[in-house]
């Protein structure tokens, strides 16, 4: 699986510029708050277009602004786990966990994302319990791992993390550092990382993509 | 007691009420969820239309309705023509006058309630997988449904109370478009009629509360305790 990311953005007086090809499974975006590590994320999801961009993971085009080629958000089957989780309030964590499944129809031959198994994602986030909880019940740790359990089993080509261990205590984020591990060697999904911690960096991977 | 003539009354009332809102609720949602998400070039004019009928006297709104839906007018001769649609003088006008005038709080109720429904849930649905529609069927409609029940018992409030543009437009005739308000006025222009008046009043009164009752209720049990209506 390869990322080819190539964007430039401007948003206010900051101008964003990558161009970034890697085979790594696991990518990190690193550097200060503000520096608008969100809305690279924001771009490859398509919530955002950007001014000019080029984007492909493992070889399939998300975006090519030059050739006027832009997938809709629905179909670049990321799974994207926001900093701030956004679960669904009105649904229980269990209807939050079917709902992409649900919509792209689990088992779908076209769809290249890791066969992902429900039943593996439950185990490795450790979350069989949380099934008929309302997300407003639920603690900062345990929402943070519905969100990424939310977005693995939508099935996704990849993952798109957002500080996952952002506003977590330090025997939380270790937990949660050790799951995201275990889910790229377990399950095999390439991941964007977003983070402003080196350390946290360092562990993960070797290829990094540095913001000023 | 309340007499038969009286329940008629009622009933009059609460048919062209009910009739009112049920026409007007997908309308007001509509235009509710076009001023509160998009962003286009007359959106100030669309809210201001909407919203007319708050201020411009009903009397007015009600002689506006006549021009274009009577007999003779632009849209109500075609109503007359194509489909035998007489609103004049008809219970379904007294239904449409209630409508126009109950839209711009109905309209105001579930747009607060769509503003409030943060678009980046929508943004999340969308990643999962759903198709513009498909987020709004699952994450929008779903959590501004207080606002489209508010809509919903403030409209319909209103349109039980509704008297000037229902009596310019449709008239003040019994059994057909005579409701509550026109009922009470009319009793009180002739004498001997206090003990009907009184009786209707309270009625109006009691319909109401109920519906705000009803209505708290509702968006309570759906919401959980922190939900409210007004």
């Amino acid at each position: 699986m390869s990322f080819d990311i190539v964007l430039r953005h401007r948003i206010g007086e900051r101008t964003i510029e990558i161009d970034h090809h890697s085979d790594a499974s696991l990518i990190a975006i690193t550097g200060p708050s503000g520096c608008g590590k969100t809305s690279v994320l924001n771009c490859v999801a398509g919530l955002i277009t950007p001014d000019f961009g080029k984007m492909a993971v493992g070889g399939r085009i998300l975006l090519d602004t030059e050739r006027n080629i832009a997938l809709p958000i629905e179909s670049r089957r990321a799974g994207y786990v926001f900093q701030d989780a956004r679960l669904f309030p009105h649904m229980r964590v269990a209807a939050n966990l079917a709902y992409g499944a649900r919509l792209r129809g689990t088992g779908d031959a076209s769809t290249q994302g890791a066969a992902i198994d429900a039943d593996a994602v439950v185990d490795v986030l450790d979350i069989k319990g949380l099934a008929e909880r309302w997300p407003a019940t639920l603690s900062g740790g345990e929402i943070r791992r519905v969100a990424i359990a939310r977005a693995l089993m939508s099935g996704p080509d990849f993952l798109l993390l957002d500080e996952p261990l952002a506003s977590l205590d330090k025997a939380r984020s270790v937990e949660v550092l050790c799951m995201i591990e275990r889910i790229q060697q377990e399950l095999g999904v390439p991941m964007l990382y977003v983070s402003h911690d080196p350390a946290e960096v360092a562990r993960l991977t070797q290829s990094i993509i540095k913001l000023a | 007691m309340i007499t038969a003539l009286e329940w008629s009354i009622i009933a009059l009332s609460l048919k062209v009420s009910l009739v009112a809102i049920t026409l007007t609720m997908p309308v007001a949602y509509t235009l509710a969820w076009v001023l509160a998400r998009r962003r286009f070039p007359g959106r100030f004019l669309l809210d201001a239309m909407v919203h007319l009928p708050l201020v411009v006297p009903p009397v007015v709104t009600g002689w506006l309705l006549l021009v274009l839906l009577g007999r003779n007018g632009p849209i109500g001769s075609m109503l007359d023509n194509w489909f035998g649609l007489t609103l004049v003088f008809h219970w379904t006008g007294a239904a449409v006058a209630a409508s126009v005038m109950a839209l711009p709080l109905m309209v105001r109720a579930m747009r607060l309630s769509i503003d409030a429904v943060d678009r980046r849930l929508v943004g999340a649905a969308r990643t999962l997988g759903a198709t513009p529609w498909q987020a709004f069927r699952t994450i929008t409609l779903p959590l501004s449904l207080p606002g489209i029940l508010a809509g919903a018992v403030l409209g319909f409030a209103r349109s039980l109370g509704e008297f000037g543009a229902t009596i310019t437009f449709a008239s003040n005739i019994p059994g057909e478009t005579r409701t509550l308000p026109l009922a009470i006025y009319t009793g009180l222009q002739v004498p001997g009629a206090e003990g009907a008046v009184t009786r209707l009043a309270i009625i109006s009164i009691i319909l109401s509360l109920t519906a705000l009752v009803v209505s708290e209720w509702l968006v309570r049990r759906a919401n959980g305790g922190g939900a409210h209506v007004l």
